[in-house]
């Protein structure tokens, strides 16, 4: 049992056994909105964690403090949300893979979805008891700067830009491919369905030996749902380049422009 | 057509009737694409085989495409729209472009997502097969067919037929090159005499019997030479149309030159055989095409009435104020149908382009307001809603504000239309797209759709001498090119005056190069012109007429006199007097000029 479980990832958590797991209070339920919609209501005992919050500072130890205070323990399963076609929840569901939680996953839709189906839901503050998670960092799924600097010039290693395609032929960095964000969802879920995601993939040459780097625009949410879809058709040798393009640009690194063509007066913006 | 007093609920989009799409070629067109990047495909056929799937070549960049959308007979329903809002916003730009055509088009797509595009299309039932390439273009009809007060009988159902026939057929999977069919409702809203061919309704009185039929016309074409079309016969009837069109295409096949690229269309070979022997050869043609056919070769003409129903709308709660603009909006974009208390919406949109969020409001719309439960793609870069009931204009107006798709002068010379120029065209010499949308904006900041003279006159634009931008036809009309003025380079435009696609079709005329940043002041200053010398009764049209045709007698009365009024506008400043004056719209750099391999000869 435990071999076999060993490598069968979860990815999202489908609603129906979401609702029967806080029925059981068997999951952790993360919110990750911003306070103010939280506190209007929410789904039952879900816990607030605005993504802005986790931003101030993202450094492991306070990770671990916020964790704590969820109450989640290294065997708790969480599930997390939001209402931004679930770009946000990865990356809270990243950071807390990446301190070593092992049971993570993202609702499969949005906040927004989960009312319109007249799904239940709550507008009081569950309270948890704190727990002690351990920390286990988990260096091999994130890329910093330097790392990505030299892993992409490397044979067998794609970067991929999750940016919008205008974004994309304005500046990137050199040597990605352009898979922006929207190509990843659904009109109903947050992720394509696995072998629709894998034919896409397949037709891009994003395939099974590769390593591959996501980045997007500033904090790695774009990236983040991008890095969940690739482990969604089974790719696990995955990273995420976290500070992303905004860090890159500070630092001064070479950019690559789409010359020659004047594609910004084509959009209807 | 029924006219009915049910009310539809929103529930039901109306759906197409006519599966374009064949879901296999979406599979077929990424394994290709493979076999491509491994090089086992050579280049040539690639881009042969790519065209005829309708993804076109994108400027000076071999990783993405155009994906060209075939809407035959411009009809587009909600769930369709829905779809390319989001293919536009997965795999495009964020917006999608209607073409002159009927065709819209997704900009900027990555070669490999072109196959999930098609996957896409296939589920709505729409293809972009042969919408490029050597074959038979997408099939058009009048957005007024059916709705046209001086039309004989609709021709949209001849459309769809004849783009049914054709789509897939052998014989136009090969062409010398591309063929375009148009139809339309009348002589004044047709485009048919600058089309290879061309299709007016008609009706005959035989003997107490009344037959419906065609005035066809023949080898006419916009392009690097452009040409006005011949009508074949007085009367083509009805169950000679398929014959005429198979035997027209036939001639073309055999006889088209397939060496001359840049002399292919088949208006080309009309011009050099003369128009009597090319209309003798197509008579007989068509004698042997009709006693050689087996009865199963038909038209499939779908005559049966569509359902008119007046949308059910959730806040059917009487007259509203009117919101600030309506009138103006009102008199710019809407057209009064031959059925009683309907009109026909027109949306103005920058140069054919829409963004995805205004995709999908735009299938709702169709859904709460049209009757007719569908749009209808324009001839000039746009789209219209038809069968609006007259009480729910004021309600549809304010609904189109909300997703900021109310302007005015959609039906007016205050919507230009621009080709794709260099925003994404290999070819193109000059941003012809940025160029119709920044007269726009001016025209409507000094409020010139309003003024019942420049109504029926056109500005048009092409980014190069080709005819995407159908400068031919306008009756202000602009094609790109670099001029130099010592060592530097600027953006400059061929304008052609006094074009029109009517019944009285003719070519502009070639007047003065005028520099990209004076094509602004020249236009309003021709205005200024036309109003100083104009009869009362005149519009700019009918002035522009008389001037390039030399008979006017005000004090402009040839193409000279224009010349000199504004020879001025062609001196360049030097580039320190004005270095704006050296840079192309939507470009702060230095203009010049750098092309790629055009596929429109491909």
């Amino acid at each position: 049992m435990c071999s076999l479980s060993q490598g069968v990832v979860k990815i999202t958590s489908d609603v129906e056994s979401v609702r029967s797991e806080i029925r059981d209070k068997s999951i952790r339920v993360i919110d990750v909105r911003r306070e103010e919609d939280y506190k209007q209501n929410h789904i039952p005992t879900a816990v607030n964690l605005p993504l802005a919050t986790l931003l101030s500072d993202d450094n492991p130890e306070r990770v671990l403090k916020l964790v704590n205070a969820m109450g989640i323990d290294d065997e708790m399963p969480v599930v997390v949300y939001d209402d931004t076609f679930g770009a946000l929840a990865s990356r809270i569901a990243w950071t807390l893979e990446f301190i070593g939680h092992s049971d993570v996953s993202l609702l499969e839709t949005t906040y927004s979805k989960w009312k319109s189906m007249g799904l239940e839901n709550d507008n009081s503050v569950p309270e948890f008891q704190l727990k002690e998670h351990s920390l286990k960092l988990r260096p091999e799924i994130v890329a910093t700067s330097n790392y990505l600097e030299t892993a992409k010039e490397k044979e067998g290693v794609i970067l991929v830009d999750n940016r919008e395609r205008l974004n994309f032929l304005e500046q990137h960095i050199p040597g990605a491919i352009s898979l922006p964000y929207r190509i990843l969802a659904t009109p109903d879920k947050i992720l394509r369905p696995k072998e629709d995601m894998k034919r896409l993939l397949d037709n891009r040459g994003i395939t099974g030996g590769s390593e591959i780097i996501t980045y997007c625009g500033s904090v790695g949410t774009l990236s983040g749902l991008a890095y969940y879809a690739l482990k969604s058709v089974g790719l696990p040798n995955t990273r995420l380049y976290v500070r992303s393009f905004k860090e890159w640009k500070s630092l001064s690194k070479p950019i690559e422009k789409q010359q020659d063509a004047n594609y910004w007066d084509l959009s209807a913006e | 057509m029924t006219l009915s007093n049910l009310k539809q609920s929103r529930h039901t989009p109306k759906k197409g009737k006519i599966k374009w799409a064949r879901p296999q070629e979406s599979d077929h067109f990424a394994a290709t694409v493979k076999l491509y990047r491994q090089g086992k495909y050579d280049a040539d056929s690639f881009r042969r085989f790519r065209l005829q799937h309708g993804a076109y070549g994108t400027r000076l960049a071999d990783d993405y495409a155009m994906v060209r959308v075939k809407l035959p007979a411009g009809e587009i329903y909600p769930p369709q729209l829905e779809k390319l809002s989001q293919l536009s916003e997965q795999f495009s730009i964020g917006s999608a472009h209607f073409s002159t055509r009927e065709n819209i088009q997704l900009h900027w797509v990555v070669l490999e997502d072109v196959s999930e595009i098609f996957r896409g299309l296939a589920e709505v039932g729409l293809t972009s097969r042969e919408a490029c390439g050597n074959s038979v273009r997408n099939v058009m009809c009048s957005p007024l067919s059916g709705v046209c007060p001086d039309e004989k009988f609709d021709s949209t159902p001849y459309a769809l037929a004849t783009a049914r026939f054709f789509l897939r057929n052998p014989l136009s999977q090969n062409l010398p090159r591309k063929f375009k069919f148009n139809f339309t409702c009348c002589e004044k809203h047709g485009m048919v005499r600058m089309v290879d061919v061309g299709l007016i309704p008609e009706i005959r009185q035989e003997d107490g019997y009344t037959q419906k039929g065609f005035k066809i016309f023949l080898g006419g074409g916009l392009g690097n030479r452009s040409f006005v079309g011949h009508q074949l016969e007085e009367f083509t009837p009805e169950e000679d149309l398929l014959y005429t069109s198979m035997a027209v295409v036939r001639i073309f096949d055999r006889l088209g030159d397939r060496k001359n690229l840049a002399r292919n269309r088949m208006r080309y070979l009309v011009n050099d055989m003369g128009w009597e022997k090319f209309q003798n050869l197509v008579l007989k043609e068509r004698a042997i095409v009709r006693a050689t056919q087996s009865v199963v070769t038909k038209l499939s003409v779908d005559n049966s009435p569509d359902e008119i129903k007046r949308p059910l709308r959730i806040s059917d709660e009487g007259p509203i104020s009117q919101p600030e603009g309506y009138a103006r909006w009102f008199k710019g974009n809407t057209f009064k149908q031959k059925q009683n208390g309907y009109y026909s919406v027109f949306i103005t949109l920058e140069a054919g382009d829409i963004t995805s969020s205004q995709l999908h409001a735009l299938s709702e719309i169709i859904q709460d307001f049209s009757s007719e439960g569908l749009g209808r793609c324009g001839f000039t870069q746009n789209i219209s809603l038809r069968y609006v009931h007259e009480d729910d204009l004021v309600n549809l107006y304010s609904t189109l504000l909300k997703v900021g798709l109310a302007k005015s002068g959609s039906l007016t010379m205050t919507a230009p239309i621009g080709c794709s120029g260099t925003t994404s065209c290999n070819l193109a010499l000059t941003n012809s797209h940025r160029l119709a949308k920044e007269i726009q904006r001016k025209f409507l900041e000094l409020k010139l759709d309003e003024d019942e003279d420049l109504r029926d006159s056109s500005i048009k634009i092409s980014g190069c001498p080709n005819s995407c931008g159908q400068h031919g036809i306008a009756t202000i009309g602009f094609f790109g090119g670099g001029a130099r003025f010592e060592k530097d380079m600027y953006p400059n435009y061929m304008m052609q005056l006094g074009g029109r696609s009517d019944g009285d079709t003719m070519l502009g005329v070639s007047s003065l190069r005028i520099p990209a940043k004076r094509v602004i002041p020249v236009i309003l200053k021709i205005i200024e012109l036309f109003k100083q010398n104009k009869k009362p009764e005149d519009d700019l049209k009918t002035w522009i007429h008389r001037v390039v045709n030399g008979i006017d007698s005000s004090e402009i009365k040839s193409l000279d006199d224009i010349k000199k009024a504004l020879f001025s506008f062609t001196i360049p400043p030097t580039k320190a007097e004005d270095p704006d004056f050296y840079s192309d719209y939507g470009n702060d750099s230095s203009y010049h000029t750098k092309t790629g391999k055009g596929e429109c000869a491909a």
